[in-house]
């Protein structure tokens, strides 16, 4: 059965300019970079580039080492979303479904770390990074991200709302809690898997602090770090800081236009479960 | 060290023992070895560094020398602190214009979003890009929009007749620009949690309300505000977290300035910490701002319970 086709509506009117305000600037970026000096340096400012410039690129990438920064942060996110999904949901099984002793203490110390704030951590962390020894390494733009109280939290939520007879069935065939957490218990937390899965990935990928802080080799720089420090040093030039943009920026949008029911779910459910 | 703690606490078996005390201790291994990693690390990153925090805080240090231990004198010198002080008033300016800016906005975006008209998933979507891109780029890109010789904000106000604005150079409007990028940000977030929300609210109580003769207005303000209290608590919280600690957009927009105009507290400890490089000065602000964090926090949730929201 077909829908009839909508009437116009007057939240068009509405809609159409708010939506317009958040997404020309973006646009307005992607184009930029494609424009030569020129071009920028003029009022009224160009929104359509007389042509594809590729002179910001080409210098953002022999003046700066952009394509070592995409593949840091590449390995940062990835190694960010891997131990969260492994660590987080077995933490978040062991909170929901097994009994054991001091499991109240130490999920209440995990709640707990939500409320200290970043600015308190600083100082500390960096110190004790340094005597880790793994100041001006890739580890310390990824260790603050291996696990978080709130995946911890989210996968609990979950694994609570499954129906425990399942669990059950497969104890009574003989299953161990092991196998019956990876066989029969992670395929149905898809979802939730997925969700923690973006969250990290949103989280890890635009981190600026931590690398910022522990980071001053510009050969182990994330691409926020990059970014920033390029800007530093550049503040006029920018096709190419429009171009850092463009190259920091475009792989997330990339992933959330094709993943987008999945990133509205999960910020649903942080909302909601949060 | 967990597993072993864990263990040794349980070993020595009584002599009168169950017989599940083996499996009693079993079920505890098992347990730490699912819970425990994560838990060791998500603790030994917040609440070990915390307290650490605490003892830097009583200590005169650069990071590299021996810390002298002082006391409470750096906490005495927060009261005659007036860069502390300039930046404890930005802070809550931010936090006041961002986190009703944001509620308010979300809202209102969410109203709009929820109509069933054509074109729908595509406003939805622009409505959120910007949430998925970085406050670090964010602010790169603010800088050249903002830009008061070149940028597209001058632009837009020439067209409408306005003067031409300095907007982050300028040390009077700097913060209030840094608020609205940060709203263009962050209310793609809020705007889909009171999405998701008003999805929820059920329809036989709206249903009820129209048939009782409510129009669409009263139906909005008895019916569907009251349902969204629970999702607007937790959105306060959360956009009052966020504005405490912006950080990253400040960082790409002004470093602070003009003349320290956007500088938080957060950037503050910063600078303290890894600019000037005062260590244990730095710890103490950070610890001021999180006892005041904590007590508002409390508030918030106090008064809410007291209303018999539930959305903790």
């Amino acid at each position: 059965m077909r829908r009839k086709v909508l009437p116009f509506s007057a939240w068009h009117l509405v809609l159409m300019p708010v939506s317009l305000i958040f997404v020309l600037p973006l646009v307005h970026m992607v184009l930029a970079s494609f424009m030569t000096k020129a071009e920028l340096n003029r009022f009224p400012p160009r929104f359509i580039p007389d042509g594809l410039h590729l002179d910001g690129y080409r210098r953002l990438f022999s003046e700066s080492h952009i394509l070592l920064w995409l593949g840091n942060t590449v390995l940062v996110a990835a190694v960010s979303v891997v131990a969260h999904l492994v660590l987080c949901s077995a933490a978040g099984y062991g909170f929901a479904r097994l009994k054991f002793a001091g499991r109240g203490v130490a999920f209440a110390a995990v709640l707990a770390t939500v409320m200290i704030p970043i600015q308190l951590l600083m100082i500390p962390t960096y110190l004790m990074f340094a005597r880790l020894g793994i100041v001006d390494t890739l580890a310390a733009a990824f260790v603050p991200w291996l696990a978080s109280a709130f995946g911890i939290f989210l996968m609990r939520q979950f694994f609570l709302s499954l129906p425990v007879e399942l669990e059950e069935a497969a104890r009574i065939d003989g299953c161990g809690v092991l196998r019956t957490f990876v066989s029969i218990v992670l395929p149905l937390a898809r979802p939730a898997l997925a969700t923690l899965a973006v969250f990290t990935l949103l989280s890890s990928w635009n981190d600026l602090l931590w690398p910022l802080v522990a980071i001053s080799d510009d050969h182990k720089y994330t691409l926020q770090v990059g970014l920033a420090s390029f800007q530093g040093m550049r503040r006029t030039e920018w096709s190419q800081l429009m171009a850092g943009n463009v190259v920091a920026t475009l792989p997330l949008v990339v992933a959330f236009l094709v993943a987008q029911k999945r990133f509205v779910a999960t910020m649903t459910m942080t909302g909601l479960k949060g | 060290m967990t597993l072993t703690f864990a263990a040794s606490k349980y070993a020595p078996a009584p002599a009168a023992a169950k017989p599940s005390t083996s499996r009693k201790l079993r079920r505890t291994l098992t347990g730490w070895a699912f819970a425990g990693p994560a838990t060791l690390i998500v603790v030994g990153l917040s609440l070990f560094p915390a307290v650490w925090a605490f003892f830097i805080s009583r200590t005169k240090w650069n990071g590299i020398a021996q810390p002298t231990d002082i006391g409470w004198a750096n906490y005495e010198r927060l009261a005659q602190d007036p860069d502390l002080a300039a930046a404890a008033q930005h802070t809550l300016v931010l936090t006041v214009l961002f986190v009703p800016g944001s509620i308010v906005l979300g809202l209102l975006l969410a109203i709009a979003l929820n109509q069933r008209i054509r074109l729908i998933g595509f406003y939805r979507t622009c409505i959120f890009v910007p949430y998925v891109a970085s406050a670090a780029a964010t602010g790169i890109l603010a800088g050249y929009v903002f830009n008061p010789q070149f940028g597209l904000a001058n632009d837009v106000l020439r067209r409408a007749g306005l003067p031409a604005q300095q907007f982050l150079e300028s040390p009077r409007q700097a913060l209030v620009v840094v608020c609205i990028v940060a709203l263009w940000g962050e209310v793609g977030f809020t705007s889909v949690v009171y999405l998701a929300a008003l999805q929820d609210v059920p329809k036989e109580l709206i249903e009820a309300a129209t048939v009782d003769g409510a129009g669409k207005w009263r139906v909005l303000r008895s019916v569907t505000l009251p349902q969204l209290r629970p999702v607007t608590l937790f959105a306060t919280v959360w956009q009052t977290i966020t504005a405490l600690q912006l950080f990253d957009l400040i960082y790409t927009t002004t470093r602070g300035g003009p003349m320290n105009s956007t500088q938080t507290v957060v950037y503050y400890v910063y600078e303290l910490a890894f600019q000037t490089r005062r260590l244990g000065y730095g710890a103490a602000v950070a610890y001021i701002l999180f006892a005041v964090t904590l007590l508002l926090t409390a508030l918030v949730i106090w008064r809410s319970r007291r209303s018999g929201e539930e959305a903790f």
